[in-house]
């Protein structure tokens, strides 16, 4: 039996990694909260994804430590409401100042969140005009009852 | 026997590949970055004067309580029904007195128009879930939405989403304002008339 002709085998694999490559986004920061988005129709992309600053909330993913309770995720940290103004500051002050206006606060929230806790973050970024939200959420039909 | 031999052997490359891959598959994500946006209504200053009141019947109450259940202008809603319901309130075809005024305007490229002074009032719970919050600001947008689509397929014969001349595209957002806001947040319970 001749042996298999591996000569296409490195082709195959470029062709997986060039998808990867294209369709990916370098991680910035890593997840501790759990972080599936409900579906929507009405959704815009974001532009200009430099001046977007994330807000995560959601369930722990490590719960036997952390708890199940959402917690608020900023950068690499948990955080409570009360340092979203601070986080706001930061992220405004790594712009540069003709771009601040433009700046958009994408929310990513765990779909089986409360909204209590959406409800203060939003009122903490009301506080410090941080006005342009973007609720993130997948592209899908809205379909409720499927818990 | 004419066999070629391979030059370099092949083999290598593939592994060289691989870690290229697992590389690639291990710090990138595929990330979201599709959502719906939203302004914010900025902060209550206690010193400033109070706004004036708008009347009743130009405001579309929703309300959300913990247990996701609607209540839509006093009365039990659906999230089916909501986004029929909201593009009927706004347009107000019979000029019913319990349904919103509206104004006149006149807008480049539309002419004299009559715009509706009607505003959406979203109100949800702290035990409201996530999900039922998203689902209905998407049927709410997605009312205003309809809305403009119909405008524009009636006056320039293509969906909103479809027009690429920025005149036109404001003409259109302000003939059919996104007027959708969100109260401030307080406890509410479905079966007590918030007023």
């Amino acid at each position: 039996m001749k042996a298999i002709n591996t000569a296409s085998l490195p082709d195959i694999i470029f062709m997986l990694l060039f998808f990867f490559m294209v369709t990916t986004t370098m991680r910035e920061t890593q997840l501790f909260v759990r972080n599936q988005m409900p579906p929507a129709t009405e959704i815009q992309k974001l532009e200009r994804k430099s001046l977007v600053s994330f807000i995560y909330i959601g369930p722990p993913l490590q719960y036997q430590i952390f708890g199940t309770e959402p917690r608020i995720q900023l950068n690499d940290a948990f955080a409570v409401p009360a340092d979203i103004a601070a986080f706001i500051s930061a992220e405004r002050e790594a712009r540069a100042e003709a771009e601040r206006p433009l700046m958009t606060t994408s929310m990513k929230v765990d779909r089986e969140t409360k909204m209590g806790i959406v409800t203060d973050v939003k009122q903490e970024l009301r506080k410090v005009n941080a006005l342009k939200v973007n609720y993130s959420t997948l592209r899908g039909e809205v379909t409720l009852g499927r818990r | 026997m004419a066999r070629l031999n391979p030059e370099i052997n092949a083999g290598s490359m593939a592994d060289i590949a691989f870690l290229l891959l697992i590389f690639f598959l291990v710090t990138t994500t595929m990330d979201v970055d599709t959502g719906i946006m939203r302004m914010l209504p900025p902060p209550i200053d206690p010193n400033a004067p109070e706004p004036p009141p708008i009347k009743e019947r130009n405001v579309f109450v929703v309300l959300i309580d913990f247990q996701d259940r609607l209540l839509v202008e006093g009365q039990p809603g659906n999230i089916n029904t909501l986004r029929q319901q909201t593009k009927e309130w706004f347009v107000n075809a019979n000029n019913d007195p319990n349904k919103p005024e509206r104004r006149q305007a006149t807008i480049d490229h539309l002419g004299d128009m009559e715009i509706s002074r009607g505003v959406i009032s979203l109100q949800n719970d702290r035990g409201t879930s996530y999900e039922m919050y998203i689902a209905v600001q998407n049927e709410l947008t997605a009312a205003i939405m309809e809305l403009r689509d119909e405008l524009s397929n009636q006056r320039f014969g293509v969906d909103f989403e479809e027009l690429t001349d920025e005149e036109l595209i404001e003409a259109i957002r302000e003939a059919i304002p996104m007027a959708i806001s969100e109260a401030e947040p307080r406890d509410i319970a479905a079966g007590r008339r918030a007023s």
